[in-house]
């Protein structure tokens, strides 16, 4: 069954929770608390951190639920306190990860295989595809909805880099905007897009190799 | 700066920029061209698409239940307070 991630939903959890509804305030709990330590955990030295600052998010956001006004979204307003706790709380630990520790993060290497193209000395196509890619379409239907490729999908972005994960899961797994997710990483414009693309291609090699093995 | 005329290769490290729509509309412009005539790139292309709504299907992780239940009881606790102002 699909997830809900209607913020609509949400604002309606916000108003049966001010009125006492505990099960309401799990509701939104459930959806947000694994996501809240995974971004948490960009900005602090170890999961156990991770998991105190989401908790103590949690008791800022019911401190402050009579007061918060509905001007941005429940989420934007929630990860907002957590962006902000997480970042102090990484800065005490003197382990924010600076961003210099960005670029050694990422493997400066070509997104795709170089192999995969004609040399750039190549008499007629240089830089033109050896061989070409399988297209998804190509490829049986059920194959591509298989319990399987969604396993390697998901094992992909677990094995990304910790930021080009967080982003990737914020973008492409949450459906955050590239502006909300600029501003709860602090990140540039660039940054995001260079990271969001370094990660979809990480995982594309994962989809690619699944076709490939389907078409062997 | 895209070349007018560029290679594959150099191509596919554009293909967020352009998914983003953040090309500008000159560079957009060779990049769609380019896809007219290249099937490598647009099986490529629709490899990142896939991957995207791929990505989009998982479900969300679940909470463990001793986070849940910790959140549980500060709920509680914030309630009769609440109550008691």
């Amino acid at each position: 069954m699909e997830p809900v991630r209607d913020a609509r939903g949400e604002t309606a959890l916000v108003a049966t929770l001010r009125e006492g509804d505990e099960d309401a305030f799990a509701e939104l709990v459930r959806r947000n608390h694994a996501l809240m330590v995974r971004v948490a955990r960009t900005f602090v030295p170890t999961q156990a951190i991770a998991d105190e600052v989401a908790q103590e998010t949690w008791l800022a956001v019911l401190e402050g639920i009579d007061r918060f006004e509905q001007r941005s979204s429940v989420r934007t307003w929630i990860f907002g306190i957590l962006a902000n706790k997480a970042r102090t709380r990484g800065q005490r630990e003197r382990r924010t990860v600076p961003v210099s520790a960005l670029e050694r993060e990422d493997d400066a290497s070509a997104t795709v295989d170089p192999d995969r193209f004609f040399p750039p000395d190549h008499p007629r196509v240089p830089g033109h595809w050896a061989s070409v890619p399988v297209h998804p379409r190509d490829v049986p239907e059920e194959r591509l909805e298989s319990a399987e490729l969604r396993e390697r999908v998901a094992r992909a972005i677990d094995d990304l880099p910790e930021r080009q994960r967080i982003v990737l899961s914020l973008r492409d797994v949450e459906g955050w905007s590239a502006e909300e997710v600029r501003n709860v990483l602090e990140l540039t414009e660039t940054n995001q897009r260079v990271l969001l693309h370094r990660a979809r291609s990480r995982v594309r090699r994962a989809l690619e190799g699944y076709l490939e093995e389907t078409n062997a | 700066m895209t070349p007018p005329d560029p290679t594959c290769q150099e191509l596919v490290e554009l293909v967020t920029d352009y998914l983003e729509e953040a090309l500008p509309a000159d560079e957009r412009a060779v990049f769609e061209l380019h896809l007219t005539e290249c099937d490598g790139c647009i099986a490529h292309l629709e490899q990142m698409r896939t991957t995207i709504r791929l990505a989009g299907a998982l479900k969300p992780e679940d909470v463990a239940p001793e986070a849940e239940e910790a959140l549980r009881s500060a709920f509680r606790a914030w309630r009769e307070r609440a109550v008691g102002e």
